[in-house]
């Protein structure tokens, strides 16, 4: 470790490719540069009260979270505070969730999900940060994303539709055969899990007779993305897997998005292989669990709701705004910042690299800002919902993100117009909110 | 009816675009594009209302 770490310069900020430890790691002896005192959840219990006490990874939050937004908003409590991560806020209204996106002079994007770890002054410096452009700021962000929107605008994905209608089917017909009142089947794992990371794979060109190998990758890679730095190996093997894709693509260019990332050019330079794969690394971190918790979401709601799957075979057009509101209802993301100086926002004396998360999905349920926030009206004509983020850093992957949760929710609706919940639903933990256990029981037309 | 493009405030949300595809484009960087020179035919005032009325950054107004 302490070899790596000596080799890190601060010119580099994104370390090696596939050597994310150089990140975070052991300062050295003597300073505090890389990584302050990593916070240690055991001297914590579970949450009393959120108000003082926040944290979005208590297994309580997931489950109950519009609740709890709520109760703060009613307790006149608009930023909560907690002592947790090593000192966190939590705005949860749509004006202060607004304005800290909206403000990268005081907050910085240079590492946005609170975590055991805070790094200190030169691990992922700003504005350039370990994964840009999520993790810059201006002035630099906006030359990072450039290149990144052009693929994903809206008339490069709109000719994706088609695939992932049959992506979707296939996966419906994997499920077996079904017997209308009795067949149990998990819509999260059996259906919503699989599509966002194989659309994802096909657009990247990686083979399809690897499918399963990749989903694996990923998926690993993201169980440890949290956790305790030095542990990361799963990412190790994606990191191994994109580089041969990369080699792959050089012997033999095609038109997909990796060769795409190979020749775009960024000031003028093509992006060396390091910039390739931590983009592509950037696109599966933020597009995957996000996206297929969005979905499972939805069917979740609609798992209780028979009017509204009725109104969803009977009235096709309504798809438009019921897409909308499942993503104001159940926005999946909550991203975070840190303090860059100490900082009196709105009374609220926030120091130096203090952890703020962002809830959008607090926002979303602002009633301030929605009538009626806490019902879902699948027609809701007027919905100005943050569920992709507000300002600079809109995820740029909402255009693919709407395509796929829309034909995913079409196209199970038209197999299974009727269906209920059954057992358990377990929602995540953390920052991505979405079930990743979602039993259904089929039932008659 | 007269309609009005923020550009600096549009992020690419695309909602106008998907709500009232005869007034708004987008550009190859998921800008919006006003196709319309401002006053906005009669029988685009619903599409034109829906449009600024969905968008998260307020970069579209309207004056009747």
């Amino acid at each position: 470790m302490t070899d790596t770490v000596n080799e890190q310069t601060a010119e580099e900020p994104g370390g090696r490719f596939g050597d994310r430890d150089t990140i975070f790691g052991d300062s050295p002896e003597g300073t505090d540069v890389w990584q302050r005192v990593p916070y240690d959840p055991d001297h914590y219990g579970p949450v009393e009260d959120f108000a003082t006490d926040f944290d979005h990874a208590d297994a309580a939050y997931n489950p109950n979270a519009p609740e709890v937004w709520k109760a703060l908003r009613e307790d006149g409590c608009p930023v909560a505070h907690s002592n947790r991560y090593g000192g966190m806020w939590v705005p949860i209204t749509h004006d202060t969730v607004h304005e800290i996106a909206y403000d990268t002079d005081h907050f910085t994007s240079r590492a946005v999900v609170p975590a055991v770890g805070r790094p200190g002054d030169l691990a992922m410096p700003a504005p350039i940060g370990g994964v840009p452009p999520i993790s810059s700021d201006p002035p630099f962000h906006a030359m990072a994303r450039r290149p990144l929107l052009p693929p994903f605008a809206p008339k490069q994905i709109e000719p994706w539709e088609d695939e992932v209608r049959v992506l979707c089917r296939r996966l419906l017909d994997d499920m077996g055969e079904i017997v209308p009142g009795e067949t149990v089947v998990d819509a999260a794992a059996q259906y919503a899990q699989h599509i966002p990371v194989n659309v994802i794979g096909r657009m990247l060109g990686f083979p399809e007779e690897d499918e399963e190998l990749f989903r694996t990758f990923v998926h690993d890679a993201m169980e440890t993305i949290n956790e305790e730095p030095g542990t990361r190996g799963g990412i190790d093997d994606l990191g191994k897997y994109i580089g041969k894709q990369i080699e792959d693509h050089r012997e033999n260019p095609r038109d997909d998005l990796t060769s795409y990332l190979m020749n775009v050019e960024l000031d003028g330079n093509k992006l060396s292989d390091d910039h390739v794969g931590g983009s592509i690394i950037l696109l599966l971190v933020a597009g995957i669990d996000t996206t297929w918790s969005a979905i499972g979401s939805s069917l979740w709601h609609l798992a209780q709701t028979p009017g509204d799957r009725q109104r969803l075979v009977d009235d096709p057009e309504v798809m438009t705004f019921a897409i909308e509101e499942f993503l104001r209802a159940y926005a999946p993301v909550t991203m975070g910042r840190m303090v860059k100086e100490d900082h009196d926002f709105h009374g609220c004396p926030m120091k130096k690299d203090d952890w703020v998360l962002l809830p959008f999905p607090a926002a979303n349920r602002d009633p301030k800002q929605f009538e009626d926030p806490d019902t879902f009206i699948i027609d809701r004509e007027e919905n100005r919902h943050a569920a992709f983020g507000l300002g600079i850093h809109r995820c740029l992957g909402s255009n693919l993100a709407r395509l796929e949760l829309r034909v995913a929710i079409e196209e199970f609706i038209a197999r299974f117009p009727n269906f209920e919940l059954v057992g358990d639903t377990r929602w995540s933990v953390g920052q991505i909110r979405g079930p990743r256990a979602l039993p259904v029981r089929i039932l008659a037309d | 009816m007269q309609i009005h493009l923020d550009a600096e405030k549009c992020q690419g949300h695309n909602r106008c675009y998907a709500l009232a595809p005869e007034i708004f484009d987008v550009d190859d960087y998921g800008q919006a594009v006003l196709m319309v020179d401002g006053d906005v035919p009669a029988e685009l005032h619903d599409k034109a209302r829906l449009a600024a009325s969905n968008c998260p950054e307020y970069a579209i107004s309207i004056t009747d």
